[in-house]
């Protein structure tokens, strides 16, 4: 196609400068065409070339769901930057869709804005099907009404020309164009599709190389976008991965040997990655019968003396309730990930929530103290796994470690992890335990014991759920339950103890406070330095340990006029005559919080299924802003 | 006259288990409950193979026999109702050298836990298993359990139980890769021990179920079959489980049978007329989960952390 015929069939109607400090692009196709590993590539060139980089999966929730149908929409988010990237962001500057069905689910998720470049594959416009042309052309007149900035692009006619097969070429092509869009070194693509492609062989590596590179010069010679996101070369090694495997990295250098699970979306991707890289570490992954054999047998595991972990979502983790309260009241230290999805029930099983907070504190019967973390990042999400196995030993207790969807599937660029020997589990003490001490010696100040594992003469007890005094025997006296259940509580008091207030981000003092946890921390943060850009007084402070809480929040909290929590699970707006403040459910963090500090802690909370882009909490908080600098110059009236 | 070799050394004797170091706290099931003739024969079992308490551990449920860990002096895992099975195989997974017993029951293993019943079979990790049946939930005060036989009152089905019972045995030899499969009595000592201790003998996933009498809720179900030995069938076999000559005449009523016969196994197994004891199947060729779960077991730290960086370096962008 001739430059001047191309000219004639698009009508950019902005064209954005040449250099920008950070750009959305997202690739949509239908499942199956690859538009997930065109992603992926393309996030790992710009981390290589040092661009921070934000890469989210979009996920259908079938495997084949039908071609060119809005539900069947998969790809990829890429948001890079020329600072360190924390979230997915806002609206896409780019888009390039390889039917326009796919385009329509990604307007329907409000990925979109007037003014987005869209690459539309025009090669629809000569299907022998008329109704596909009709449809084609409607969607593209839409697409300009609405205000997109439409560019039709040849996609499939171009990989036809280098394989019979252009379903299965489409993404590379669009790679290359992407590439030289973004001002790309062109080796530094060649060099990433080579490592990708380099298992299944020449012939497979040269096809690649050839769509890559056609893709590259027909964006050259026939479009005038050109964009360059300026970055830093990284000065150390640095790993790009997403979150989940991100916890299986961290498990392998945890120590942990054993990883039992059940399969369960979102969470069952860091299994796979375990079950191909464990064995060469001397690690297993065992495929349980159900959730709660997979526990169970991680239990068993630990029990013998190798601390194991099992990795669930939701659903899982209410069918683990019962064995994790085991754990608790057993002190069997057991590490539990939960990647969290949408509940409840089946819920929005490929979408992100932060909705088991309060399922993970307080499911199990009775009480039962336990240890809670939940990474922010996918960095967080590797060392997380050492920290809890250690947590877990030291305390005797299950930890569970609070993931989720967003973590799971976002790929983010880190420092290569120095990994240490002192990370790794010691091995099994079989010496001879001391007859005198029970196996449950706990410190009465602390609760703390040391327990006797299989294998240690004289050490013989009997581990049981019933309540049990110091010596493991079954309590038929009053006074030992008491006694028991303290011990085991104040561990947590205990840990809580050896941790350090949480860091705020901003201000130490200001109108209003946002408290978050989880994935949700880049997007709060670009949200907080947007406002205080702006000289708002807001500052943000986002939890890591969720159980014990980090120390001195009440301290903090009383230095801002306002406190709330920003989070993914479900709050009741104020809506009279139904939703009073008194009658109105917080949601889950805020719940915690304003039990733990009497604070009148507020909280906004949206279940949209994805995560929540920095413009719309910056809205919120902006609102929020501007209510309390009402309420105060009316309180100054009045007073 | 007796002279000492030029070269000897005088050796500690090895320390010699007697049946006192097996045994745990006082047995609190009701007298005549046939749980205790089973925690003597394990006791016994222990003491006459030496194993070290220290690596034995017993694995249960929740019921009345589940109490059996506590009656032991090994290590005991005394744990969620249904789920003693994941946990044993669990334990098994990465110490191969500890012998773990499982101990459960009717409503343990054959309700509440039937998946990972099925499963555990499956897996023929190396665990004694042993079934105490005795027809129905004790510890909860009488309700039908899957191994009720019909007509049979219970405090859930005062009319008496209708469903035709679970037979444990046809279940447990229909699962692809079972290795193990007895059946004894716990009136008849030396016949329970016997089979306890092939159980134990074999490399893999034993399952023995014993019929086990509760004076208190199912006297009636298994009187006459103590009254009448007739009504008994003892397998017998020179590789099944054997008694002395002695012991034997107790059951008159015998079969021959073979117990590498899977076929044949499963026939006596669906035998309603009569209590068919002794070894059902045994297979040294099936598939051990164990051996797989415990790869990698040997692996020291300096490969682990070269192994790791390796891995770490998959991702590198840079």
């Amino acid at each position: 196609m001739k430059p001047s015929a191309l000219e004639a069939q698009t009508t950019p109607e902005r064209v954005p400068p040449g250099i920008v400090d950070q750009h959305i692009v997202e690739i949509v196709s239908d499942s199956g065409e690859g538009a997930q590993t065109c992603g992926q590539s393309f996030g790992a060139i710009c981390a290589r070339n040092g661009n921070g980089v934000w890469t989210v999966e979009i996920i259908p929730a079938e495997i084949e769901p039908p071609a060119r149908s809005r539900a069947g929409a998969s790809g990829s988010r890429i948001r890079i930057g020329s600072r360190p990237v924390t979230n997915a962001g806002d609206f896409a500057d780019v888009v390039f869709a390889f039917n326009e069905q796919v385009l329509y689910s990604r307007i329907d998720s409000g990925a979109l804005r007037p003014g987005t470049l869209v690459f539309l594959d025009s090669t629809w416009a000569e299907n022998p099907i008329g109704e596909i042309r009709d449809m084609y052309s409607d969607a593209v007149a839409d697409f300009r009404r609405r205000g997109y900035a439409v560019t039709e692009i040849p996609i499939e006619r171009q990989c036809r020309k280098v394989t019979n097969e252009p379903r299965r070429g489409k993404n590379m092509w669009v790679l290359g164009m992407l590439c030289a869009l973004y001002d790309l070194d062109l080796e530094l693509v060649r060099s990433e599709v080579e490592k990708r492609f380099a298992k299944k062989g020449g012939a497979a590596v040269e096809k690649n190389r050839a769509l890559l590179e056609d893709g590259w010069k027909w964006a050259l010679e026939n479009t005038a976008h050109r964009f360059h996101v300026p970055a830093s070369p990284p000065d150390k090694p640095t790993v790009a991965m997403n979150g989940n495997q991100a916890i299986g990295l961290g498990i392998m250098a945890s120590g942990m040997e054993l990883c039992a699970m059940y399969p369960i979306t979102p969470a069952t991707s860091a299994s796979h990655f375990l079950a191909s890289a464990f064995p060469q570490v001397g690690g297993f992954v065992h495929q349980a019968e159900d959730e709660i054999a997979a526990i169970g047998f991680a239990i068993g595991a630990s029990y013998a003396g190798r601390t194991a972990v099992t990795i669930t979502s939701g659903p899982g983790l209410a069918l683990k309730t019962e064995f994790i309260g085991f754990a608790v009241m057993a002190e069997v230290p057991l590490v539990i990930v939960v990647v969290q999805r949408g509940g409840p029930s089946t819920g929005l099983p490929t979408k992100i929530e932060q909705g088991d907070l309060l399922a993970a504190l307080y499911a199990s019967p009775g009480d039962s103290p336990k240890i809670i973390l939940a990474p922010a990042t996918i960095e967080e999400c590797f060392h997380f796994m050492v920290t809890a196995r250690k947590l877990a030993e030291e305390f005797r207790t299950p930890v569970i470690v609070l993931s989720d969807a967003n973590l799971a599937t976002g790929q983010q660029p880190f420092p290569k992890p120095e990994v240490s020997e002192s990370w790794l589990a010691s091995p099994i003490d079989q010496s001879d335990w001391d007859q005198e001490t029970a196996p449950f010696a706990w410190d009465p100040e602390t609760g703390l014991s040391t327990r006797p594992i299989p294998g240690r003469r004289h050490g013989q007890f009997v581990l049981t759920g019933l309540a049990h005094d110091e010596h493991s025997h079954v309590a038929y006296e009053s006074g030992i339950n008491q006694r028991a259940m303290e011990m085991r509580s104040r561990k947590l008091a205990v840990l809580a103890g050896s941790l350090l207030a949480p860091r705020l981000h901003g201000a130490g003092e200001g109108d209003l406070l946002v408290v978050g946890w989880g994935s949700t921390l880049g997007a709060i943060e670009e949200a907080v330095d947007r406002l205080r850009a702006r000289a708002a007084k807001v500052s943000s402070l986002h939890l890591r340990f969720l159980s014990p809480l980090e120390p001195g929040l009440k301290r903090i909290f009383s230095r801002f006029r306002q406190v709330m929590t920003v989070e993914i699970n479900y709050s009741d707006p104020i809506r009279p005559p139904y939703l009073t403040p008194e009658t109105r459910r917080y949601s889950q963090l805020a719940q915690l919080l304003r039990a733990h500090t009497l604070v009148d802690i507020d909280c906004w909370s949206r279940v949209p299924g994805s995560p929540l882009p920095p413009g719309l909490i910056e809205q919120e908080l902006s609102r929020r802003l501007d209510d309390i600098q009402r309420e105060g110059t009316h309180n100054e009236h009045t007073r | 006259m007796n002279t000492l070799a030029e070269r000897w050394e005088l050796e500690p004797r090895p320390t010699v288990c007697v049946l006192e170091d097996y045994i745990g706290a006082q047995a609190r099931w009701c007298p005549g409950c046939g749980d205790h003739s089973v925690l003597g024969a394990v006791q016994r079992l222990a003491r006459d193979l030496q194993l070290p308490p220290e690596r034995t551990v017993t694995v249960s449920g929740i019921g009345c026999s589940s109490r059996f860990p506590h009656y032991m002096k090994t290590y005991g895992f005394h744990g969620l109702h249904g789920r003693a099975l994941p946990v044993a195989c669990g334990i098994k997974s990465r110490r191969p050298d500890l012998n773990v017993f499982v101990v459960t029951g009717d409503g343990d293993c054959c309700a509440i836990g039937t998946a990972h019943w099925i499963h555990a079979i499956r897996y023929n990790m190396d665990l004694t298993i042993l079934l105490l049946d005795n027809n129905i939930y004790g510890l909860t005060k009488m309700q039908t359990s899957p191994t009720t036989p019909i007509g049979q009152h219970s405090n859930t089905h005062p009319q008496g139980s209708q469903l035709p019972p679970l037979n444990p045995i046809s279940v447990t030899l229909g699962i692809r890769n079972v290795s193990f499969v007895a059946q004894t009595v716990d009136w008849n000592p030396p016949h329970l021990y016997a089979t306890i201790r092939a159980a134990y003998e074999h490399k893999g996933a034993s399952f023995v179920r014993i019929f086990q009498r509760c004076p208190h809720f199912t006297s009636n179900i298994f009187a006459k079959a103590q009254e009448d030995p007739s009504r008994i069938l003892m397998m017998t076999h020179p590789g099944g489980i054997n008694l002395d000559p002695n012991m034997a005449r107790a059951f008159p009523n015998r079969i021959e049978h073979d117990p590498s016969d899977l076929s044949a196994a499963r026939a006596l197994a669906d035998r309603e007329d009569v209590f068919t004891i002794g070894l059902f199947y045994r297979s040294a060729a099936s598939f051990r989960y164990d051996h797989q779960t415990a790869q990698g077991l040997g692996a020291t730290n300096d490969e682990k952390l070269a192994a790791l960086r390796k891995a770490l370096d998959r991702f590198l962008v840079s």
